[in-house]
């Protein structure tokens, strides 16, 4: 012991080093340069991540494309005065507002039944008319009201007032300009969720954590890339959906770049970290994929990502409206569709409650999580 | 002379139930190569998880280069290298990108193409990770061990699952990185492994250090530096044992389900004994081989058990 060996002797014996000593963020940037590395090459990221919301919002957006009402179709029974409710419904005042086809009484009855028509119609010996629909169907019920109007008026019945209408399907109403910003919201959380919570849990599996802290890299630098990672793959997520919509569907874009950028940011943050949580304790894949499926699974039936959340119970809105899906979605969707400012009160409100889920969520995995 | 690492009554117990260390005191010098050997669940990982200062010991204490790993961890990282007994790095980077990564950790690291060209990686410099054959994984994971220009290096059973060569591969880059000066902390199951590489070693049994010195040393305390093993036809009840016992040179007998080893000083002068007191008995020698006593026998007498019970 009291002999320790000469210093010198010491430095010989180790290896020549590069000359280049690394600066206090190399290991950060190397970690993030891994990261992307990964998921670039890895086909299913990129299909997940990247191609398959886009896919949905496609697949979506064509089968619930605003369409021009149909025309309704009506039966009329044959009869000797058949021809003045055909006449009456064919006027050019009515606009091709109706297909009207004349049948024997059970042919027409029959396919009423089987959903070829929305309405019958039968002209009575004393000059008035039979209606037969069905109140359960609401286009029935539709036609019912307009062939009554057209029939009144054919009779010279006169409008007590004069009306205007004006027909509105404008950019902006559509379905698919609510499903985007949703399907942004939606993959924003998947991707935080399974790209920060898989991953991480994989990595401790794979007891790549612990080598990892076997050497000197700061752990808050290891968080600190995989949430950068996240950020950068946001930014191409959200790129690639908002050009989608606005190439293929025309969406109009009210909200500033920035404003929507700075949201996604949130929305990417505040996942990344919820993420993280559910990650913080969890040894196998298999356990944390279940937890991520928990968590994510009543945001995806309440958050209004596909339809508006409106539809559920008045007494359930206060929660649905503190998950933090339905505060981005919402956030999105007022800046994106309405251009309204992030400081206005209701989007302040969402903000804060992504902030404090993300920042919560942070707070406690750091405190919980397990690097072996 | 300075030690590089030491600790003091070391105990591990998981979950307050499996005890899986239970008071192990060791003291390596700088320069040493040091083995831990022991059969499967000894504590081999457990221990020298500890002194790499990953695992939290229920009690004792751990001495890095003379720090505790309490304090200075992060200056301590700087100048150990690990390889853990499985870590699966990530598929989809090169290896080139790996040891780079590893290495851009450390203040003051290696350039990644020495670590290659001295690992015999040049050539696979670009392959993904996924696409290394076992040996070649296991020589990356030495290989981002080594990046850092450490002072101790901590390998948790480097060969295990190696063929042949790819196992001697590894035997000569440890020896190298030795010869530089550095100190190396091993686990293995293998015997020949301990006593080619290590120039001390520990055997370890359920959690204890049940020997401890060098390959002759342990195999000297043994007694004989030969056995011969044999089996005869005949009745071969207690009291043979006991025949054996009395010829002359034995120091010990085992009686391993038929085949008998004696461990002796001289063999020339035990085996013509053998082969008369057989002649003797009227029964003859089924088989009959000398070599030279291995760890395998200081195991064997120490536990009464193989060490690979394969
Ligand atoms: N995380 C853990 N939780 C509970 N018990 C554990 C844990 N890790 C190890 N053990 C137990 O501790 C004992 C020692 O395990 P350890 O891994 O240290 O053995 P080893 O000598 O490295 O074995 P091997 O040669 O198989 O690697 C075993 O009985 C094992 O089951
Ligand atoms: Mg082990």
């Amino acid at each position: 012991m009291a002999i320790s060996e000469p210093p010198v002797r010491e430095m010989q014996t180790r290896q020549p080093v590069s000359a280049r000593r690394n600066g206090r963020w190399s290991g950060y940037w190397h970690l993030l340069m891994a990261r992307m590395r990964e998921l670039k090459r890895e086909p299913e990221v990129v299909f997940w991540v990247f191609v398959f919301p886009l896919l949905l919002a496609l697949g979506l957006g064509i089968a619930f494309r605003s369409k021009p009402a149909a025309a309704a179709s009506i039966a009329v029974v044959n009869s000797a005065n058949g021809e003045r409710p055909v006449s009456a419904l064919l006027q050019p005042s009515q606009q091709g507002a109706f297909h009207v086809q004349v049948l024997e009484r059970e042919a027409a009855l029959n396919a009423f039944r089987l959903g070829k028509f929305d309405l019958v119609v039968e002209s009575q010996g004393d000059g008035g008319y039979k209606y037969f629909y069905d109140p359960a169907r609401p286009e029935s019920v539709l036609a019912r009201a307009q062939v009554d109007d057209a029939l009144q008026a054919g009779a010279g019945r006169k409008d007590a007032v004069f009306t205007q209408s004006a027909a509105s399907s404008e950019v902006g109403s559509r379905y698919i300009d609510f499903l985007i910003p949703g399907l942004l919201g939606m993959n924003l959380m998947n991707s935080g969720m399974w790209g920060v919570g898989f991953a991480l849990v994989d990595m401790r599996q794979r007891k790549l954590l612990k080598r990892f802290v076997g050497t000197p890299m700061r752990r808050s630098d290891f968080l600190l890339a995989i949430t950068s990672s996240r950020l950068v793959l946001m930014i191409i997520e959200v790129g690639l959906l908002m050009s989608f919509g606005v190439l293929f569907f025309h969406m109009r874009v009210l909200g500033s770049f920035w404003a929507i950028a700075l949201l996604a940011s949130l929305g990417a943050v505040a996942f990344g970290g919820i993420g993280l949580l559910t990650a913080s304790r969890a040894q196998k894949i298999e356990s944390v994929s279940g937890l991520i499926n928990m968590v994510m699974m009543p945001m995806w039936i309440f958050s209004g990502v596909f339809f508006s959340y409106e539809r559920f119970p008045a007494v359930a809105q206060p929660f649905i409206k503190l998950l933090p899906l339905t505060a981005l979605n919402d956030a999105l969707r007022a800046t994106i569709l309405e251009g309204a400012p992030l400081l206005s009160s209701a989007q302040f409100g969402r903000l804060l409650i992504l902030a404090l889920w993300g920042g919560i969520s942070f707070a406690l995995a750091l405190k919980w999580f397990r690097w072996t | 002379m300075g030690f590089a690492i030491r600790c003091r009554d070391l105990r591990k117990t998981y979950d307050g139930k499996v005890e899986a260390v239970r008071g192990v005191s060791l003291s390596i010098a700088a320069g040493e190569c040091f083995g831990l050997l022991g059969p499967n669940g000894a504590g081999k990982t457990t221990t020298i998880e500890i002194l790499e200062g990953l695992l939290e010991p229920t009690s004792g204490e751990v001495e890095i280069l003379g720090h505790a790993w309490s304090r200075n961890s992060r200056d301590l990282r700087e100048q150990i290298g690990i390889s853990l007994q499985e870590t699966r790095l990530s598929e989809k980077l090169s290896v080139r990108e790996t040891i780079e990564l590893f290495g851009s950790f450390y203040r003051q690291p290696r350039p990644a193409q020495d670590v290659l060209e001295e690992l015999q990686l040049t050539e696979k410099a670009d392959a993904w990770v996924g696409k290394l054959s076992g040996g070649q994984k296991q020589r990356l994971a030495v290989a981002t061990a080594l990046v850092g220009n450490p002072k101790i290096l901590f390998l948790d059973e480097p060969t295990t699952g190696l063929d042949p060569q790819s196992r001697r591969q590894l035997w000569d880059i440890i020896r190298e990185f030795q010869s530089r000066g550095g100190t190396v902390m091993l686990t293995t199951h293998y015997m020949d492994e301990a006593e080619k590489l290590c120039d001390r070693l520990a055997i370890v049994d359920h959690g204890q250090v049940i020997a401890e010195g060098s390959p002759a040393e342990l195999i000297a305390k043994l007694g004989g530096h030969h056995v011969v093993e044999f089996s005869a036809s005949g009745n071969s009840d207690g009291s043979a044992l006991e025949t054996w016992r009395s010829l002359p040179g034995v120091e010990s007998v085992r009686d391993d389900a038929g085949v008998i080893s004696l461990h002796v000083d001289a063999p020339h002068i035990t085996i013509p004994a053998l082969l008369d007191a057989v002649e003797r008995q009227h029964a003859q020698i089924l088989h009959l081989t000398t070599r030279q006593a291995s760890l395998e026998d200081v195991f064997v007498r120490l536990t009464g058990r193989h060490l690979r019970e394969d």
